[in-house]
């Protein structure tokens, strides 16, 4: 009943696709779904009116009707539109996100803000781990959060968990004191960044914004972002308009985009504020931050894929080195399962399966339908066989005979023919690892995974229809 | 409750009204710029449905109000007051069946497994409901089954130390099916009224997390094979359309058998509970409308009806 938008809009547009020429009340019609469609995906009313009008505006006229291929230039228009609501004004491409500006005399404050239950804290966590990781910064974190129980203890965990610095606790000094002793302790320690995570506050309490555009005045962020939940409904607009009347924000980050419900709020609150969206949060753990790209998410949300996406984890998680040494094995026609545990390691890091389907084009009709027959423990369990192996037995898995299987498999805590599975699966992949062993490195990462999504981990259970689409190396 | 119960009713419904009022500033604002006096045409009906929507309401059931109005008022002069007044009433009508507070049945210990998203209000909606009934003289008992998040135990042992009721706990990344088999142990061998399981907040997509779910039900009912008596979704007030799919499948994997509606004194409306009640029926047990420890209401259709569209 509820489709993502996505799926609602491919509706529509196959629809056109399907047509020769549009008249005007093809798109009328066409829009008055899309009209429905961006409301049931939570983008506010008077968002969703002026992008209707945008889009049709470009839409009827000659361009679309003298266009070789109408649905084709629906989609695009459409598109563009909505990349156009999505991007940072500043970036005249229109495809990077803004990121954090980070220009600004050390030690650099940023103040996260938002409603309750957004997921100030653990973004905060996730944006000084990435700022102490991939650019060097010596990042201080500090909780302005006194009102909810335990907040300040799950910050200072968070900082321990990251290798973080947290700002020492003091009982009942109030957040105003504490932004400031966080500002002092960063400039005299020599931080390159302080991170204030605020106490979650509804827009309307008057007494609790007051408190925060003290803390703002005190500290004087030079990033205030603010944290909003992807699963938003309408009062999106309402929230970010407070915040950004009331305290002023430099930017949104949007948290639990790998829910179900995507990208309304997204629109409402960019369109809004006119502040761009910078960080997404794509899951609970804490190296799941990405940055935001206009034209990804609204390829994502026409269903076009993010295939950049794709592309820059698989990028990511691969470990140039250990991908150097698979290559040389591989030309050796080596592949053993211990490249195979690795090669699975990755895939889990990339977000395991439905993370990696939810970015492949055109499957998001289909995700539905495998949703529940696809098994992300399989990848688990597969880890856990190869676990349970001896190092002779990885490297030389023509040794494995029915004593070790039996082994293996009671050490694994699965049946004898899951381990005969995992073994031919083996068999399968190096001997295509040999077919592309040619190709280098590039090849590998194609084959190697595509591989995977073949007769790897998903075994012979629900991944079978997937099978021939080639996986990974289809969608190029 | 408390012996302040005036003065603490008319605090909270002064803050649910204000904040329900506010939420509601925006449909009134439509309504006004919509007309004062007009006739009930096409391009009318429209435009209330609109309203309708921005109210998180949610196309379908905006329709249905809409045709209800339109049905006896077709072409007919309405105004303003009118079209508010049978708006509140049907959504009134429409919620009545849901109102149903809590009820702890004769089982002993009565277990409540208290589900949700990340971020909806779990873990202080369980303190003001483990206040609530220990105020009622129940012995009640709290298990702090999130141990995922990080202080997601201490926050609930604080509110265990609140309202003066016993907290069972382990360590952060323990095993919540192993508590929450424990608690309900303890709780039957000491001779709880009410123990109330809190979880780690999931996204109802996340088919991992979700099976976690299903086995700390697999695991208490080998205690007992009726448990949970209750199993409550806790919905943030500011969700929209999403609350749909929220429902449908925390339903499937375990059985919610109630809802709360929590942050109602925000701007956000919560107008996706008419929805969730037309098509899932489920009681609405509660509502939040603050962080104090008695901020926790029972859900009465008239008020929050009338209060959406901002009469009284």
């Amino acid at each position: 009943m509820f489709e993502k938008l996505s799926e609602r809009l491919n509706g529509v547009l196959d629809k056109l696709t399907k047509r020769g020429q549009l008249g005007e009340a093809d798109v009328d019609e066409a829009l008055r779904e899309v009209r429905v469609a961006l409301l049931e995906a939570d983008v506010a009313l008077p968002v969703v009116k002026d992008f209707v009008a945008a889009v049709r505006a470009e839409a009827v006229g000659e361009r679309v009707v003298k266009s070789v291929t109408p649905g084709q230039m629906v989609i695009k228009i459409v598109h563009d539109e909505l990349v156009k609501v999505l991007k940072p004004a500043n970036d005249a491409g229109g495809v990077a996100g803004a990121g954090l500006d980070l220009n600004h005399p050390a030690p650099v404050p940023i103040l996260m803000l938002g409603l309750q239950g957004s997921g100030k804290t653990t973004s905060t966590a996730k944006i000084a781990r990435r700022l102490a990781e991939k650019q060097g910064k010596k990042v201080l974190m500090a909780s302005l959060d006194t009102r909810r129980p335990a907040a300040q203890q799950q910050l200072a965990i968070l900082g321990e968990q990251t290798g973080i610095k947290t700002l020492p606790i003091v009982p009942g000094e109030p957040p105003v004191a504490i932004a400031k002793r966080a500002m002092n302790a960063g400039r005299l320690e020599g931080y390159d960044v302080v991170m204030l995570d605020t106490a979650g506050r509804l827009a309307i309490d008057d007494e609790l914004m007051a408190e925060l555009a003290q803390v703002r005045d005190a500290v004087k962020p030079h990033e205030s972002l603010l944290v909003a939940d992807a699963m938003t409904g309408q009062d999106a607009v309402n929230t970010a308009k407070h915040f950004q009347d009331k305290i002023g924000i430099t930017g949104i980050m949007l948290t639990r985009i790998d829910g179900d419900a995507r990208g309304g709020a997204a629109l409402s609150m960019r369109a809004v504020t006119g502040r761009p969206i910078k960080l997404l949060g794509t899951g609970e753990k804490l190296d799941q931050l990405e940055d935001f790209h206009a034209d990804r998410v609204a390829g994502r949300i026409l269903g076009m894929g993010d295939i950049v996406s794709l592309v820059e984890k698989a990028m990511e998680a691969t470990e140039q080195e250990e991908a150097e040494k698979l290559a040389r094995k591989m030309q050796k026609g080596q592949f053993d399962l211990n490249d195979m545990a690795q090669q699975l390691k990755q895939l889990q890091k990339m977000g395991g399966l439905g993370g990696i389907m939810g970015m492949l084009p055109g499957i998001g009709k289909m995700q539905k339908q495998l949703e529940g027959r696809m098994d992300e423990k399989v990848v688990g369990r597969t880890l856990a066989i190869i676990n349970s192996m001896t190092p002779k037995e990885r490297r030389l898995p023509d040794i494995i005979k029915a004593s070790r299987k039996t082994r293996i498999a009671r050490g694994a805590g699965v049946q004898v023919q899951d381990v005969n599975k995992l073994l031919k699966q083996h068999q399968e992949m190096a001997r295509m690892m040999k077919q592309v062993s040619k190709l280098g490195q590039k090849g590998l990462m194609r084959h190697g995974l595509s591989a995977l999504m073949k007769g790897g981990p998903m075994g012979g259970g629900g991944m079978g229809g997937m099978g021939g689409g080639g996986g990974f190396g289809g969608m190029r | 409750m408390t012996q302040d119960t005036s003065v603490e009713k008319r605090g909270w419904f002064g803050r649910l009204k204000a904040g329900l009022s506010r939420s509601s500033a925006k449909i009134t604002e439509s309504f006004a710029g919509i007309f004062t006096r007009r006739k009930l045409d096409q391009a009318l009906i429209d435009e209330l449905e609109e309203a309708l929507i921005a109210a998180d309401l949610g196309p379908a059931t905006a329709a249905r109000l809409t045709a209800v109005l339109a049905r006896d008022r077709f072409d007919k002069e309405v105004s303003v007051e009118e079209v508010r007044g049978i708006f509140a009433g049907e959504i009134a009508r429409m919620l009545e069946p849901v109102a149903k507070p809590l009820a702890i049945g004769p089982a002993r210990p009565h277990v409540v497994l208290v589900v949700g998203v990340n971020g909806s209000g779990k873990t202080t909606t369980i303190g003001k409901l483990a206040r609530l009934y220990q105020a009622q003289g129940k012995k009640v008992m709290l298990a702090a089954g999130d141990t995922f998040r990080a202080a997601a135990v201490e926050q609930l042992k604080i509110w265990g130390e609140r309202a003066n009721v016993p907290v069972i706990a382990r360590g952060e990344g323990a095993d919540p099916a192993g508590l929450a088999f424990d608690a309900v142990q303890a709780a039957k061998e000491q001779g709880i009224d009410l123990l109330l399981i809190d979880t780690a907040g999931r996204l109802q997509n996340k088919a991992g997390l979700m099976e976690e779910l299903a086995k700390i039900l697999r695991v208490i009912r080998k205690i007992d094979a009726t448990a949970p008596n209750d199993c409550l979704l806790v919905l943030d007030a500011t969700v929209g359309q999403n609350a749909h799919s929220q429902v449908e499948i925390f339903k499937q994997v375990c059985d919610v058998s109630g809802l709360v509606l929590t942050k109602l004194d925000g701007s956000a409306k919560g107008g996706v509970l008419v929805a969730l009640a037309e098509r899932f029926k489920l009681p609405v047990v509660a509502i939040g409308v603050g962080e104090g420890p008695d901020d926790l209401k029972p859900f009465t259709p008239q008020e929050f009806a009338r209060s959406l569209m901002d009469l009284d």
